[in-house]
This record gives C-alpha cells, structure tokens and sequence, in this order.
C-alpha cells in the first residue's frame, strides 16, 4: 500500500521525494566496512600516471635516475587546470614511459616508476597559515601554493580542488555542500572515511569555508550510513566551525544517484543548477569529504596528495577498506584484500554503475580510484541478448536528469546525432540508472557515450573545415585586393606618363608656370581614380541588393573596412611613392 | 572496455508479457463463468495462430525465432484479440483477425517495438469493418439465454459444425448496441435500460466480467507494469464527458458509470491503451493520449455508427503519438521549459 501511495506521490511531485528518478540497487556496503580502514604494507614500486586528474598534463621536473624523497613534487601542474604530482614514497625514478593505467579505454599512458628505497623519508615540509587572509594577496598566495597540493576531487571525477577554491565577484559561494552521499553500491571509503577521521574532515571543511568564505556548510550523507552521519553530527559539535557558520548534517534518502554534486545540492538546499551554469554561477560549492581531508593535510601538515582510502571488495576473501599510495598496483590492493576467489573473472574500478574493467591487475590506483570490485558471473551476471526497445519508459521513470532515454536511444542508434543533441543528449551524467531499469536489456549508456563522443568528434571536423574556409577565403580576397592595387597603380603610372606629356607640350608651348603643371597632373590621378572607382561600383556583386537589411548593413560594414584597409595601403603606396619619388 | 552499469533489476519482456497476461485471468475466469467454456477455445485458437504467424514471419524476416517467440507479445496479442470477440466466434474469424494482428499490423512494421498501431485493435478493426454482423453478435449471458448451451454446443457455433443452431437463437444485443437502436426509435434511456440485458451499472453478467478486468489492471498498477496516467486520465474524460451529456438531457444520454462499466472501458483503460509500443512515453503525453482516446469513445458511441469506439480511437491516437510526444517533452533538469 506504502508503495502504491509513494507512486501516487511521486507521480504528483508530492512529498519527500529524493531524486526525481533513481533506482535502488542492492547496496553491497556491509562487506566491506566490518574492519578498520588498514595501511597497504609498502610496495616495491610506484607507477604514477601523469594523467590522473581532469585538465592539462603536469610538467616532469625528474628524469630517471633521479632520487626523490617522500612528499617531493615529480610533475607541477601546467595551465589553468591541472594537478601536479608527487612522490607517494622516498626511491629511485627508474623510467618515465608509457604504460597501462586504469582507464576505460585501456590505452597505456606516460607514467613515472619509482623503485622504492623502503625508507619512506619524507621532504622537509611545514604546516601553511591559512587562516592569514586580509588581502587579495594573501588569499592568491594560497591558491597559487594549493596548485602544488596536487589536490584533486576524491569522489571520482579528480577536477583539481585550486579551481574549485578560487571565487571571485561573479561567482561568490554562500553554501558550501559537503558530498558524503556515497550513493553507488560497494564504495564504503568516504563511509569508513567518516566513521573513523570525522575531526580531520570538519578541520578541512573549516580550512574550504575559509577560502570561498561560505556562509553556511551543509554535509549531504545517505540514510545508509547512521554510523558515518552519527560521527560526522559529534564532529559538528565539536568543530569550531559551527560556532562561525550555520553548518548540519543532513540525512537523504539512500537513492542512486543522489551522490552526484547537481542532485545532492537539489537535495539539500532545493536549488536547481542551471545545465549551462556552475553551480558557483548561483552561489554553491561542492566538495567530497575526502577532499577537504586532503585539505586538512597540506595546509596544517604541508602533506601533498600521495594517498587516499580505497575499498576493495566483491569477490574477494576479506573485503576492507585501504589507506593506499597512489601508484600502488591494483594486484597489491587485492592481495591485502585476501586474495580473489576462484571464480573472479575481471577487476571494476569504481562502483558497479560507473565504474569500467580495469584492462590488467597490474595497473596503479590513482587519485580517481574509490574502489576496487572483483567480479564473478555471479555478482554481475552478463545482460542476457538486448530485446528490441518496447517503449515502457522505464528508462525516462528512473532518469534523475529527466530525459528521454528511450528518443535518445532511437537517435543514437539511428545515428542522427543533431536529433539526439536538441534531445539534451549532453545533459546525460551516465549514471547508468537507465541500462539498469531496461527490460529489453539495451546497453543504452553506451549508445550515449557513442553518440556524444560522435557529435563532439564531428563538431571537431566541423571547426576545421569552417577554418580551413575561412582561410581560403581570406586567401581569396587578398590575391584580389592585390590584383586591384596592381591595377591601380599601373593607372596611377599611365596618368603620371600622360601628364608629363602634357607638361612637356605645355612647356614647350607657353612656358607655363610649374605649379600649375602640378595641378594638371593632380587632375589627372584623380580622373583615373574616379574611373577604376567607378570600374569597381559597376562589378559590385548583384545578388546582396535583395539581401535582408541586417545582412546588407553586414556587407555595407565589410566593405567600409575592406575599404579601410584598402585606403591605409593606398596611402602607404602613395607615401612610398613619393619618396621613391624624391 | 567500459560496459556499466553491471546491475540491473528489471523484469524480462517477457515477464513483463506473462504478467500482464497474469492480470487477465481472473477476466477469462468471469467469462466462463458468464459466457460459458467456449471463450478458452477461442483463446487457444488465437493462441496457437499467433505463435504460427509470428514463427513464419520471422523466419521469413530472418529473425531468431526463439527468443522473440518466448518474449510472448504474440501470444498477449492474441489473448487480448480474443477477448475482444464476441465470445461464440467462429473459429474462421479468430484466425483472420490474430493473423491480421500479428502479420500485418506487427511483423510488416517490423515486429516487437516497432509496430505504430496497437496490433490487437488493427485485428479487431478489420473484423469488425468486414463482418460487422458477426462481430455485433455476442451469445447471450448464460443466465439470461433461454437455452442453456453446453460447452458441446459453443464448440459447434466456434467450428461451424452444425447448421441446425442459428447465432441469432442465443445472442442478444449488448446494451450498448441495443441503446444506441432503441434511442433512434425515440425510447428515452430510462426506458431502455429497463431491457433484461441491462445489470446495476452495465450489462447483465458483462459487468463480473468488467470488474474482473479491474481487478486485473490494479495488479497492473501495484506491479508498475502501468502507470496510472492513462487509466485514470481515459476514464475520467470519459466519464467527464459522459457527465456533462447525462448533465444536460439524461433522457437521451446514459450515465455516466454506464459508459465507464460496459463495453471496452475499463478492459481498454488497463489492458488495451496502455500497450507501451504504440502509445506516447512521456507522463503528460500519456494523459493527453488517454484523453483524445476517451473523447473519442464517448463520440463513437454516442453518434458513430459502432456501438463502442475504443478500437477506433486508439487506432486514430496511435496516429498522433509521434506529434504528442514531441509536443510533451518533460523539463530536463537544469533547464527552463
């Protein structure tokens, strides 16, 4: 009946309803938190992935042979966005070369080796006064030190934490939403996170409303987690930070996807982020707890980003949650885990509805990785054969960004990509809620990914072409202005000649005075200017006279300029001429 | 290789098909029980017709015939065809009607999901509009027929076996049918409703089997197989429309909970409009659809020349659910309409 009346109330937009849309997958989330978050003993190697954030590729200040210190900077972020990258641990850089890392596409990229010395020494490092900030100054300081953190979002998506931190007058933040939702089943690490460092966390969530100067600190955690949510209220007591700002906890319905930032912050505070907004454009910031505990460490410990807790889980004999140093292989991670059990037949990175295979067991954890599920047929049977879409609309019921999954399908399929884009194709967050509520089995998050990696790659081709046109137009036009001038000035040249006749015949004759030859000669330039003017009017293009007045006043000002520019050469012709003349 | 989510929940098409013929059941049960045993027969012809006809059309198409055979959609067709036809049909009618269905208004469009008219009305249409006597002649209830046929007997009307028994013998107009007949002879409906095949709310017998078939579209409902928006929205026009008529001269237009409890009402309004393939997808595009549908019952019946207009109006909506779902795209989050 419950049910039945949660129906009637959702369909109506009534009552506490948590995503619009969302499924309820079986969490899988007490395996893995019956035992302390451990401490991975320390590996013989380190295999850095430069490419473990989201941005530019940082710049390497190391060359093999190189040996480097515990906390040392190995790459510094380039550009805007970027993050730079440190050494986990003290060894010897023993090759910068390409290798597999842990990426959907299973394509190798360049990474940093380190052989561990297994002394585990650190650089000199020093806590940071954050809490220093009159001025601007001050406040760039900072953030120009925090590029060096190599701080990045630890829920999964690794967009580096300077440029989250950085406001300026447009986009001033007034809450600051912590994200401990942790919606996708399995991934129990900011749960752990939270049971066990909920001081650190508040420490760093106090360091983050000091930089955007928030005034108010909502912490979003699932329904699913009380001990997480329990320790997180007694850390808010206790936080001088709730003396500062207004700063709760809040309880959401465990629903996936709640965890993303968008529908968290609709969650707790009923904004909406426009889809072509920040959500800084209307005046939030949303961090995930392991973020702003890394915060925590470099600023009052001056500890870079070389580790962060990772659970690992599903088919494997003890599943737990690990504080892991980045560059640690996955089979390390496993073998602390207990060991696989016999059936696995693959590793997911991430959780069971975004994550993707990892393509070897070798490759390294990264600032991206959460989790690590073995599979087995079993925990993850594969889709039986995908059955024709039916229409049911399932897929729209349960889509938290309210699209039409089943149209967008149909376009994707049928490749008509302009259809599939009007139909907000890029508003997808592929949280996979869709494929997960498919009777007809369709793989239809695939599709998307397809049909967005298509349209972006012909809006690529697109930009080229219209550039390569643009310069073959203006290639155009200056081989034309060219041959005009030429034109011009063989004109110029002819009057001049026929002038000097007539100043000839003129002298010869009356002994005319020189001034008035001069005015002669003027005369003359300015008749065969007037001619090849009027030369030029009559060889005006005909089809802009009926062109559309907003498309005439375009032309009348392309032709004002080209005449600008037309004019200024004339005149340096002229000038040059005249000194030539000299 | 990135092929998440690696969960799903959802049931199988064809769990999806068996339930809905699930919630049928308790329908055929009130039929036999008010019709007599002939209905199971004509189920089993449709049945077996629609299995050969799908089986040969994929064959013919170069489909895997396993796998779209056991989804049951055919077989849902036929079961719901079937129900539709007056229970006595010959067994000649059931087997244009599923073949039309399944060959014609499915397979040739394409087969499951791709057909755009819902393939058990394109059926009953055709028979309906090439042997409309037959199609207008439904037995009497059993308990209103002066004689009691036997289960021996129906299966001699359903194969033709025996000359002897004319159809006109043991059928009856429906109420609807024989409303619409009395009504131009100038009898008001008070009258009218008097007639014997005439029950509390709709026709004798016709109405256990009626609120059978809600009984059967709530499981459908408490299963989200359906959502509510096109029930409700369908028989709440209807009924608004029906209303609104009684409202003004209830001498001449039924009641409104008449329109709701005979003919394909309510069987319509979870069973038959609800087929997912053929209507809109969008919740407000759901209730536009149910909408146009019931308008156009109610209009069918009250002026057309059919005495029930559900297999029409869903045929003619069907025709605008392209443009209905294009005009009723929900908000995308983050966006202004």
């Amino acid at each position: 009946m419950s049910s039945l009346l949660n129906i009637v109330k959702q369909s109506f937009g009534l009552g506490a309803v948590a995503v619009s849309g969302g499924v309820h997958p079986p969490d899988h989330k007490h395996e893995s938190t019956t035992q302390a978050v451990g401490q991975l003993p320390l590996p013989h190697q380190l295999t850095l992935p430069l490419r473990q954030h989201v941005g530019n590729l940082p710049k390497v200040l190391v060359k093999v042979g190189d040996y480097v210190l515990k906390g040392q900077l190995l790459a510094e972020a380039e550009g805007n966005i970027s993050a730079a990258i440190h050494a986990p641990s003290s060894g010897t850089i023993t090759s910068i070369e390409d290798a597999l890392i842990p990426h959907p596409s299973g394509l190798p990229d360049r990474c940093i080796t380190i052989a561990l010395d297994g002394k585990d020494e650190w650089i000199a490092h020093a806590p940071i006064d954050w809490r220093k900030l009159e001025t601007e100054q001050d406040k760039s300081k900072l953030l120009e030190g925090l590029r060096s953190s190599g701080i990045v979002g630890l829920g999964g998506a690794a967009f580096p934490t300077q440029v989250k931190l950085r406001t300026n007058a447009k986009s001033s933040v007034d809450t600051l939403v912590l994200n401990a939702a942790e919606c996708e089943p399995y991934i129990t690490c900011d749960d752990m996170l939270m049971r066990e460092r909920a001081d650190q966390i508040l420490k760093g969530l106090e360091i983050a409303q000091h930089l955007l100067g928030a005034k108010q600190c909502l912490i979003g955690i699932e329904d699913n987690k009380p001990e997480a949510a329990e320790a997180m209220r007694h850390a808010c007591a206790n936080s001088p930070l709730s003396k500062l700002v207004p700063l709760k906890v809040v309880v959401v319905p465990t629903q996936y996807p709640s965890g993303d930032a968008r529908q968290l912050i609709r969650l707790l505070t009923g904004i909406e982020v426009p889809a072509d907004k920040r959500s800084t454009d209307v005046g939030l910031q949303c961090f995930n707890v392991a973020t702003v505990l890394a915060l925590h460490r470099y600023f009052d410990f001056g500890e870079p980003s070389i580790s962060r807790i990772v659970t690992i889980t599903g088919n494997v004999q003890k599943p737990a949650n690990y504080e892991v140093l980045f560059g640690t292989s996955v089979a390390d991670l496993v073998q602390a885990g207990g060991g696989a059990l016999a059936d696995t037949d693959g590793y997911i990175m991430g959780g069971p509805m975004m994550g993707f295979n990892l393509p070897s067991v070798s490759v390294p954890i990264t600032k991206a990785s959460n989790c690590v599920i073995a599979s087995a047929p079993n925990l993850f049977p594969s889709a039986p054969p995908a059955m024709p879409c039916i229409r049911c609309a399932r897929c729209a019921d349960v889509c938290p960004v309210s699209l039409q999954p089943q149209e967008l399908y149909w376009f994707a399929k049928s490749s008509n990509l302009e259809k599939a884009r009007d139909y907000n194709l890029f508003d997808c967050i592929e949280c996979g809620c869709c494929t997960y509520a498919c009777p007809s089995n369709i793989p239809l998050v695939q599709y998307y990914r397809f049909a967005k990696s298509e349209i972006i790659a012909q809006d690529r081709a697109k930009e080229a072409a219209d550039l390569a046109r643009e310069r073959n137009e203006f290639r155009l036009m200056r081989i034309d202005r060219e041959k005009q001038e030429r034109a011009e000035k063989h004109a110029q040249k002819a009057a001049g000649a026929k002038a000097e006749a007539a100043k000839t015949e003129a002298t010869s004759a009356t002994e005319a005075p020189e001034d008035e030859a001069m005015a002669a000669k003027k005369a003359a330039i300015a008749a065969a200017i007037e001619r090849a003017k009027a030369q030029k009017a009559a060889a005006a293009p005909q089809n802009v006279v009926d062109a559309i007045p907003s498309v005439q006043a375009e032309i009348a000002e392309i032709d004002a300029r080209r005449e600008a520019a037309k004019q200024s050469v004339t005149d340096a012709i002229a000038t040059n001429d005249a000194q030539e003349e000299k | 290789m990135n092929r998440s989510p690696y969960l799903s929940s959802a049931p199988s098409v064809s769990v999806i098909m068996v339930k809905v013929m699930l919630a049928l059941v308790p329908a055929i049960a009130a039929y036999v029980w008010v019709f007599g045993a002939g209905i199971l027969v004509v189920l089993a012809l449709a049945s077996i017709t629609a299995l050969l006809c799908e089986a040969l059309m994929l064959k013919l198409r170069d489909r895997p015939i396993k796998p779209f055979l056991m989804d049951g959609s055919a077989l849902l067709t036929a079961w719901l065809l079937a129900l539709s036809l007056p229970p006595l049909a010959p067994w000649w009618l059931v087997v244009v009607g599923t073949f039309f269905s399944i060959v014609i208004a499915k397979q040739l469009y394409g087969g499951l999901g791709y057909n755009p008219f819902n393939p058990a009305m394109v059926g009953y249409a055709v028979l309906l509009i090439s042997f409309p006597v037959i199609m207008t002649h439904w037995p009497a209830p059993l308990e209103l027929a002066e004689a009691k046929l036997s289960f021996a007997n129906q299966l001699q009307y359903i194969f033709g076996t025996s000359d002897s028994l004319s159809l006109d013998a043991v059928s009856m107009a429906t109420p609807l049918d024989y409303l619409k007949t009395q009504l131009t002879l100038h009898h008001t409906v008070q009258q009218v409703s008097l007639a014997p095949q005439f029950g509390m709310l709709g026709a004798k017998g016709g109405e256990l089997v009626v609120a059978a078939y809600l009984l059967g579209g709530l499981y459908l409902l408490q299963q989200r197989l359906i959502t509510w928006h096109l029930p409700i929205a369908f028989l709440s026009v209807l009924a608004l429309m029906a209303g609104a008529f009684y409202l003004l001269d209830p001498a001449h237009f039924a009641h409104p909970l008449f329109h709701l409890f005979t003919g394909a009402s309510i069987f319509g309004a979870f069973f038959i409009i609800t087929d997912p393939v053929s209507g809109p997808t969008t919740p407000k595009g759901k209730l536009v659809f149910a909408a146009g549908i019931a308008v156009l019952t109610f209009l069918i019946r009250v002026y057309g020349g059919y005495p029930d207009g559900v297999a029409f109006s869903v045929l003619l909506m069907n025709m605008c659910v392209p443009l209905i779902d294009a005009w009723t795209q929900p908000r995308v989050f983050g966006h202004v309409k």
